[in-house]
């Protein structure tokens, strides 16, 4: 039987169309426009001022806080603006505007494609470099990862496992980043296996990408202590909790973190950002992003420098957003819909997948029969039917709180498999808010 | 046969008093003793239970307000003050009169006003949207349209307009309980006081943007000019975060900021109309 984890699940169609589109790189536009908080945690406060020259990879926000980071520039050019715009979702951010003049970068990073031996570093000045270049979980939640690094002195990391799922249907970032570059996402996994200090790493890669599997593989011949794991095709097998369910059998409590396991994960572009900060010097300033759809001609997959808006990506992909009604930054699961085209990509942008009406199309709600296939698809064990009930009668949050409401990781398999087209997770995921807020308030 | 039946009520008959006993002694033993005040405190109260006086319902206000040493904070916004003085009455103590109160929608970002950039096909609910993106329009600060107000009002007083697609209070309905404005997520409601006669004059925008920003997204928005408050002889106006606020404990109604405002921001409710004399057209 192939390795998954054991609990919920479901099996949307995973449309990897863009799976043959190899990696090209976009050439930078006339404008970035470079966010402050493309982390989890306090944005970053810029450093650089209306008029101010600045170099690739030069320090344009430092980090406000212990959870934050740098950010950089990811074009050489003059500020233009220092001010809040709004973000994808329309939510006004700080944001740093760059006029792009040439593409003239910081000393010191190395910009050839050749691979780079590990310098000989100490555990302190790994994670410090992976500081400075403003690393982030790339798998979506966009934490620091030097914190993820640093965990408390009285827990003990065992184990390193990096996230090569990519369970969320259309995506292929990841996907053709294994296959193009599996040296560099081996090498960043050794680096962090030295700043925890373990000696094991297991890769956990989805059956439905055979050639990175076999890339991957064919790289980690001459690592010691990494292991490629062919997992079985899952949703949400990406969700950390359950990756490390599916690969090592431990699970992870009610409230607990990976770490009280033993185990830290890594998606695998966090682990190439990180080879590319320790190795080349080199701070976090593109990103691979898919662009995908089944109405598109053409799939591909570009290297996007961070702060260029969604309509030229899309543009330059030849997408023409009159004929298709939506654009969702993410895959179709947990992808949030992007209002405002005319913002910028941050970090942890991994794809953009165009959807039509047809699609999109939400069914007309009925009444709940209590077929009880939310519950059996959760993949944290909760009876999301109870939770949206308990919801919607108001003022219930003691109950909420009771049947975990916080543990939801707002997958939507629970909304994917209603057979009512009732919108769970749009419920859950308030209840859960308002959970939270009590829960936080208590703690004060 | 006779003898059965017998027995069975003669040993119903003992039970029923041995338990007769009991619950006697039980009730005089543990009597709880309750101030009847509240009783009729009670019966005055409208009975809408809703909770817009600040407790969970009318008998809560009832044992609180009998509680009190005097009538301070205690107002019944549905029966208002005519409820308020027969409470007092019933209590021997004295009330001052409440101003009654109105709940105010402080958005006129309607279809014509506000342009749709794109199109919300999700859950119909203000709180869903609200959690998801900044909304419909390029304005993250009006009204949403979905109705969670509506469904929180227990008196009919509060709709959507389905013209321009934004919450509408009925004033004559309308309790001022308050429940509106804790539904909203927006925070685009707010209980102003009813004003003389009805007639109200506030701020219907309450977007926080750069007037250049508010500008492009709607053509009656608050652009937080200040021009009112230059215009106004009451100091009345504030600008705070690109939006001004009309305080209405200090307004008197002189609607020059209403005839100020670039953007027509300022509403002014429920004044005559201006009489326009009428030339005979025989005299042209």
């Amino acid at each position: 039987m192939k390795k998954t984890f054991k609990i919920g699940g479901i099996h949307p169609d995973d449309s990897k169309i863009s799976s043959n589109a190899a990696v090209e790189q976009m050439p930078v536009g006339a404008e970035v426009c470079i966010s402050m908080a493309q982390h989890l945690g306090a944005p970053a406060t810029p450093v650089v001022s209306v008029g101010d020259k600045v170099k690739v990879g030069q320090v344009i926000g430092e980090p406000a806080g212990f959870i934050s980071g740098f950010v950089h520039a990811s074009a050489s050019g003059t500020v233009k603006a220092v001010e809040p715009r709004p973000d994808i979702l329309g939510n006004p951010v700080p944001h740093v505007v760059i006029t792009v003049e040439g593409d003239e970068w910081e000393e010191g990073i190395v910009l050839a494609n050749d691979p780079v031996p590990v310098p000989e570093l100490s555990r302190e000045e790994i994670i410090d470099r992976i500081r400075r270049a403003g690393v982030v979980g790339l798998g979506g939640a966009s934490f620091p990862t030097h914190v993820k690094l640093n965990p408390p002195k009285e827990k003990k990391a065992e184990v390193l496992i990096l996230n090569g799922t990519e369970c969320e249907p259309f995506i292929t970032s990841d996907d053709r980043l294994m296959r193009e570059r599996p040296t560099g996402i081996l090498t960043g996994a050794a680096i962090i296996m030295k700043a925890l200090g373990v000696d094991l790493c297991y890769v956990g890669i989805e059956e439905n990408k055979p050639e990175a599997i076999a890339s991957m593989t064919e790289a980690a011949k001459n690592c010691s202590g990494i292991v490629i794991v062919k997992l079985a095709k899952k949703y949400p097998q990406g969700g950390e909790k359950q990756l490390i369910d599916a690969i090592t059998g431990r699970q992870v409590p009610s409230g607990a973190l990976p770490i009280d396991v033993g185990a830290v994960v890594q998606n695998v572009a966090t682990a190439y950002a990180v080879y590319e900060a320790v190795c080349k010097n080199k701070p976090l300033i593109s990103n691979i992003v898919t662009i995908s759809g089944h109405s598109l001609a053409s799939q591909h997959n570009y290297e996007v420098r961070i702060g260029t808006p969604v309509s030229s990506i899309l543009e330059y992909a030849g997408v023409t957003l009159g004929d298709n009604v939506k654009v969702l930054s993410g895959g179709p699961m947990m992808g949030r819909c992007v209002s405002n085209p005319g913002a910028t990509t941050v970090k942890a942008n991994g794809a953009f997948t165009i959807l039509t009406e047809s699609e999109t199309k939400r069914g007309v709600e009925s009444a709940c029969i209590r077929c009880a296939k939310c519950a059996a698809a959760c993949p944290m064990g909760l009876e999301p039917w109870l939770l949206s009930r308990l919801f919607r009668a108001g003022d219930r949050n003691d109950e909420l709180e009771k049947e975990r409401v916080f543990d939801c990781i707002e997958c939507g398999c629970c909304q994917f498999t209603c057979p009512a087209n009732i919108p769970l997770l749009d419920s859950i995921r308030l209840g859960k808010a308002d959970v939270m807020k009590i829960i936080r308030s208590r703690a004060k | 046969m006779l003898k059965t039946i017998l027995l069975t009520a003669v040993c119903l008959l003992v039970l029923g008093l041995f338990f007769a006993v009991v619950l006697y002694y039980v009730a005089r033993k543990f009597k709880v003793e309750e101030d009847p005040r509240i009783d009729t405190v009670e019966s005055i109260m409208p009975g809408a239970n809703c909770g817009g006086c600040g407790f969970a319902g009318c008998r809560s206000f009832a044992e609180n307000v009998v509680k009190a040493p005097d009538m301070k904070g205690f107002f019944c916004p549905v029966g208002g003050n005519a409820t308020m003085e027969k409470v007092a009455a019933a209590l021997g103590r004295a009330v001052e009169a409440g101003t009654p109160k109105v709940a105010v929608v402080r958005c006129n970002g309607g279809c014509d006003n506000r342009a749709r950039t794109n199109v919300y096909d999700g859950s119909s609910s203000c709180r869903v949207s609200a959690s998801l993106y900044g909304g419909d329009t390029d304005c993250r600060y009006g009204c949403l349209g979905l109705g969670d107000c509506v469904s929180a009002c227990k008196f009919d007083a509060i709709h959507i307009d389905p013209q321009t697609h934004i919450a509408r209070v009925d004033d004559e309905k309308c309790t001022s309980c308050g429940a509106c404005v804790k539904a909203c997520p927006k925070g685009v409601i707010e209980l102003r006081d009813k004003g003389f006669k009805n007639r109200r004059v506030y701020v219907s925008c309450v977007n926080r943007d750069k007037g250049a920003l508010t500008r492009k997204a709607c053509s009656v928005g608050c652009i937080g000019c200040g021009k009112c408050t230059k215009v106004c002889p009451f100091e009345a106006i504030t600008v705070k975060d690109n939006v001004a606020y009309i305080d209405y404990t200090k307004c008197k109604l002189c609607r020059k900021c209403y005839d100020a405002c670039p953007t027509k921001a300022i509403q002014a409710v429920n004044f005559p109309k201006p009489v326009i004399i009428k030339q005979d057209e025989e005299n042209v």
